[in-house]
């Protein structure tokens, strides 16, 4: 049964670009055969973080409107078979997508794979509420930061509302993960921790995703940031994170560079 | 001074957390509240058409937030030759 997944998160720049191609890559990882969507329309960049920015040819509103076929607009990640990215149009304006057409791609990426996730652009408009409208997973991508986790409670208000699985009187599977977390920050008391935001949001945690260099450095040179160092903290947060989607069960811990250089001088763990 | 900004600067966090529950306790009643508002409009409005001929626009439904009390009010116009026909002396609560 695949999964139709939205990465969402209401305020921009908190990393759902990042996450979904952090989480995709990973899913694919695992032998998921995945789409990544990028709903950002006139705003995408998950075809950069990606590294495939020179190949899109089509897009996700020529498909909704049916100039082009999906097998066209696909585009075939170059480091993993199974990974594949829909883009967003850069050029359309966002009332270009419609429910309909955002229904049938979505049913017809159902037929080829096990997840598709959904990159959402910021804000509560028709390009944010079309990526979680037919979603059955929310992955809800907020900061340890005042603006972040209220602009995330909107957003879970939303997503029990405005789905097609809430107004059809089901619930939706939501999971919070927090990103750029400085563990140091929040033992000291400077920053939000993550008992603060899960009493605040209520949801279940997916995973904490550590502030690091090497988020950056991954989308510097275009590469999901698990493909990037499979070592790195990052990288390791979002594997585990991934596996968590998938029904494992794995210790929750924030994965730290520190415990990396003790990993390498006590043996490297399988990854 | 400067021990008392070190002291400051660990409180922040809590801060940030108290604030923040304060404020989403208070949207997330108000959303719920326009919920509820969309909610007695259109029970109100059935109620009352079964009895007397009104016009759904000429239907307000407000609910007045205050520190101490709420006021829920509830307009409805009657035409002019529905409240003729019609013996009911008010029908706004």
């Amino acid at each position: 049964m695949p999964k139709i997944l939205v990465v969402t998160s209401g305020k921009g720049g908190v990393g759902k670009t990042t996450s979904t191609a952090a989480l995709g890559a990973a899913l694919a990882q695992s032998n998921q055969k995945v789409a990544v969507v990028d709903f950002d329309v006139g705003l995408r960049n998950l075809d950069l973080v990606m590294g495939a920015e020179r190949r899109v040819v089509y897009d996700l509103i020529n498909v909704a409107q049916g100039d082009a076929k999906l097998h066209q607009a696909l585009i075939r990640d170059k480091r993993l078979d199974n990974l594949y990215l829909l883009p967003a149009s850069q050029t359309r304006d966002k009332d270009a997508l419609t429910e309909e057409g955002v229904r049938r791609v979505i049913d017809e990426l159902r037929e080829r794979f096990d997840w598709i996730v959904c990159d959402s652009p910021a804000g509560i408009e028709r390009g944010a509420t079309l990526a979680m409208r037919f979603a059955d997973v929310a992955v809800v991508v907020a900061n340890p930061e005042v603006s972040s986790v209220r602009d995330s409670d909107r957003i879970i208000g939303l997503l029990d509302a405005k789905t097609e699985i809430a107004e059809k009187g089901g619930r939706m599977e939501k999971h919070l993960l927090l990103t750029r977390y400085d563990a140091g920050r929040a033992a000291r008391g400077e920053m939000l921790n993550v008992d603060d935001v899960l009493e605040i949001l209520s949801i279940p945690l997916l995973g904490i995703i550590p502030e690091s260099e090497d988020v950056l450095r991954a989308s510097n040179v275009g590469t999901p940031v698990t493909l990037h160092s499979g070592t790195s903290a990052p990288s390791r947060a979002y594997a585990d994170a991934a596996r968590r989607l998938c029904g494992a069960e794995v210790p929750m811990d924030i994965p730290s560079d520190k415990k990396g250089l003790l990993v390498r001088l006590f043996g490297r763990r399988a990854a | 001074m400067k021990l008392f900004n070190f002291f400051n600067r660990r409180a922040s966090a809590p801060v940030a957390r108290e604030r923040l529950q304060i404020l989403l306790a208070h949207e997330r009643a108000s959303v719920s509240n326009s919920n509820l508002v969309a909610l007695l409009h259109r029970e109100v409005l059935a109620a009352v058409s079964k009895h007397i001929e009104i016009d759904p626009d000429k239907v307000e439904v407000k609910l007045r937030e205050g520190d101490n009390m709420s006021l829920l009010e509830i307009d409805i116009e009657i035409s002019a030759s529905a409240s003729a026909r019609e013996t009911i002396a008010d029908a706004a609560a």
